[in-house]
């Protein structure tokens, strides 16, 4: 996805309001808009912390900075700083973390981001960008953009299955229909589960929903996603980050509030490292019952 | 400068009184260096960065000293409802352009406006103050580095080295040794100075801009003006008795 990111950012180059910090990363991918924006691209070294302040007084002259790193370097160590510098002045600073989730698999725990956008959304102000596919990417830029507050948009590998019938954008979309149960996907992972949900017969799929955009409230929920879960009675959430913070303890609070709890609600996450061994990022989906044969085999359970 | 000072530090001395509030030592540190900015420096262009948000204080009155706080504003300082809070607060007052209070962020800020301005062929200096803490701060060190980097030189960095923080002397927590040693090895041109003369703070303000940024190191006293407070790390914190107060006011009014 951060190749997308490259090409999508390069025609944005030209804007009077534009400048990219990156954290000394990127190789093999950000020199496109390195080349096309020239002294508005800056390496601001090892230094995520006065990278976010500097963005932040930057945005304070008008500018609308992104600012790159790998998602665990980004949310983390300058944590104070989004939260001061940018957040509590609702400054338009992009922050774009790649590899979101287990996302840098077996290069280790410290390379992992499985809390980010729950402690992102802690902050006022704070939206955040999850794109499932490829195509998510351009108009995620976009919508940011066109919102200049503070952003986080999290990326990862696009997992979009071949000949995917992927619907247009929307923060909600329901990528897949079905008689089953309401399956809410985040995130990247959405790509496998969908490619084994297709493998399902038409009248055993679930009614498959993709969810790229946070937070929401009871109101931005469309009303068809309310309907699947009043017919279904039965949600599952799957996302690649731990329980505290995330999309399943969200959607649980607001269906709570409207009083239209479904019977079942499961919810699969991130849970760490469960068996104390590391591995590729498909290793630790397993080892949180993420990975596709494991949600089918949920689908299947009877009640 | 010496009667706006004078009245400033009356002022200043009033507000905390009335209010029951302490950080009056790095507040009458950083007065002189404030008020001689704003006074004979600061133009509509360029930008004040309060990194030492602690000093908020001294930069309420700075602002009611050059009109653009009204008194009554000022009696807000440390109450409900006030824009006037002990650290500067996001979006209160036009003149304040950043929250601050936790050490460490202030410089980085002023050089992300610094390169803001230069990228966009923006007018006017951008003035960071800094405290003794600030520089135990990696973050600090961070910013350094990067404004050094670009060369920044619309960007002054100013400290405000009284020698004492939060629980102690700076030389016995985290000893900065020589700072101004430090700064120069990192590629700045400094102006050492006694924070306390307005003609040196004015000299080394109106430092003609070189190919490498100037910070100055400004040499101050904590509880600056007020004997009782002078180099008292307890100073930081205490609220004055009506009677510190009194002895306070005197001791300024002679001088």
């Amino acid at each position: 996805m951060r190749t997308i990111l490259s090409k999508s950012l390069i025609p944005h180059c030209q804007d009077p309001d534009f400048v990219f910090l990156t954290g000394d990363l990127g190789f093999m991918a950000l020199e496109g808009v390195r080349d096309a924006g020239q002294s508005r691209f800056i390496n601001a070294g090892v230094a995520e912390q006065n990278m976010v302040s500097v963005a932040a007084g930057m945005a304070r002259t008008g500018l609308k900075p992104w600012v790159y790193s790998i998602a665990p370097f980004l949310y983390a160590r300058p944590f104070e700083q989004i939260r001061n510098d940018v957040c509590l002045h609702g400054l338009p600073v992009f922050l774009v973390g790649n590899g979101g989730g287990y996302g840098y698999g077996v290069m280790g725990s410290t390379h992992h981001a499985l809390e980010d956008y729950g402690v992102l959304l802690a902050l006022s102000g704070m939206r955040v960008y999850i794109p499932a596919f490829g195509e998510d990417v351009p108009v995620a830029i976009e919508r940011i953009v066109k919102r200049a507050g503070p952003a986080y948009l999290r990326l990862g590998r696009d997992e979009k299955p071949k000949d995917f019938p992927l619907p247009s954008y929307a923060p909600w979309r329901r990528v897949l229909e079905g008689p089953g149960a309401t399956l809410l996907l985040v995130g990247p992972l959405a790509g496998g589960i969908c490619a084994a949900v297709m493998t399902l017969p038409e009248s055993q799929r679930p009614r498959t929903w993709v969810l790229s955009e946070l937070p929401f409230q009871p109101a931005d929920i469309p009303k068809e996603f309310l309907e699947d879960v009043h017919a279904s009675q039965h949600v599952i959430v799957v996302e690649e980050h731990v329980a505290q913070g995330s999309v399943g303890a969200l959607l649980a609070h607001a269906l709570l509030c409207m009083g239209v709890p479904p019977r079942r609600f499961h919810h699969r996450h991130a849970l760490g490292y469960p068996s104390g061994y590391y591995g590729s990022q498909a290793f630790h989906r397993e080892e949180c019952s993420l990975h596709p044969a494991s949600i089918l085999a949920l689908l299947r359970e009877k009640p | 400068m010496e009667r706006i000072i004078r009245n400033a530090k009356l002022r200043l001395l009033k507000m905390h009184f009335e209010s029951g509030v302490g950080h009056l030592g790095g507040n009458l540190s950083s007065l002189d260096l404030l008020l001689t900015l704003y006074h004979r420096v600061l133009r509509s262009e360029d930008q004040f960065v309060l990194s030492k948000g602690h000093a908020a204080g001294a930069l309420y009155v700075t602002l009611w000293s050059t009109g653009k706080l009204s008194d009554d504003r000022l009696r807000e300082f440390h109450k409900d409802h006030t824009h006037l809070a002990g650290h500067p607060v996001p979006n209160g007052l036009p003149e304040i352009s950043f929250a601050t209070g936790s050490l460490g962020h202030g410089l980085g800020l002023a050089a992300g406006v610094a390169l803001g301005k230069r990228l966009q062929g923006q007018p006017g200096r951008v003035f960071c103050l800094t405290s003794d803490g600030d520089w135990n701060e990696g973050s600090t060190w961070e910013a350094l580095t990067f404004l050094s980097h670009h060369r920044l030189v619309n960007l002054t960095p100013i400290i405000d080295l009284n020698g004492l923080q939060g629980f102690g002397a700076t030389a016995d927590i985290a000893n900065l040794y020589s700072l101004p040693q430090k700064l120069r090895e990192f590629g700045l041109t400094v102006l050492e100075i006694n924070g306390h003369d307005p003609g040196a703070i004015l000299s080394a303000l109106n430092h003609p801009p070189g190919e490498r940024p100037s910070a100055i190191v400004a040499t101050t006293v904590k509880g600056h003006g007020v004997s009782f407070m002078e180099n008292k790390m307890e100073w930081h914190y205490l609220p004055m008795t009506a009677e510190q107060y009194r002895t306070a006011v005197g001791e300024v009014e002679r001088s």
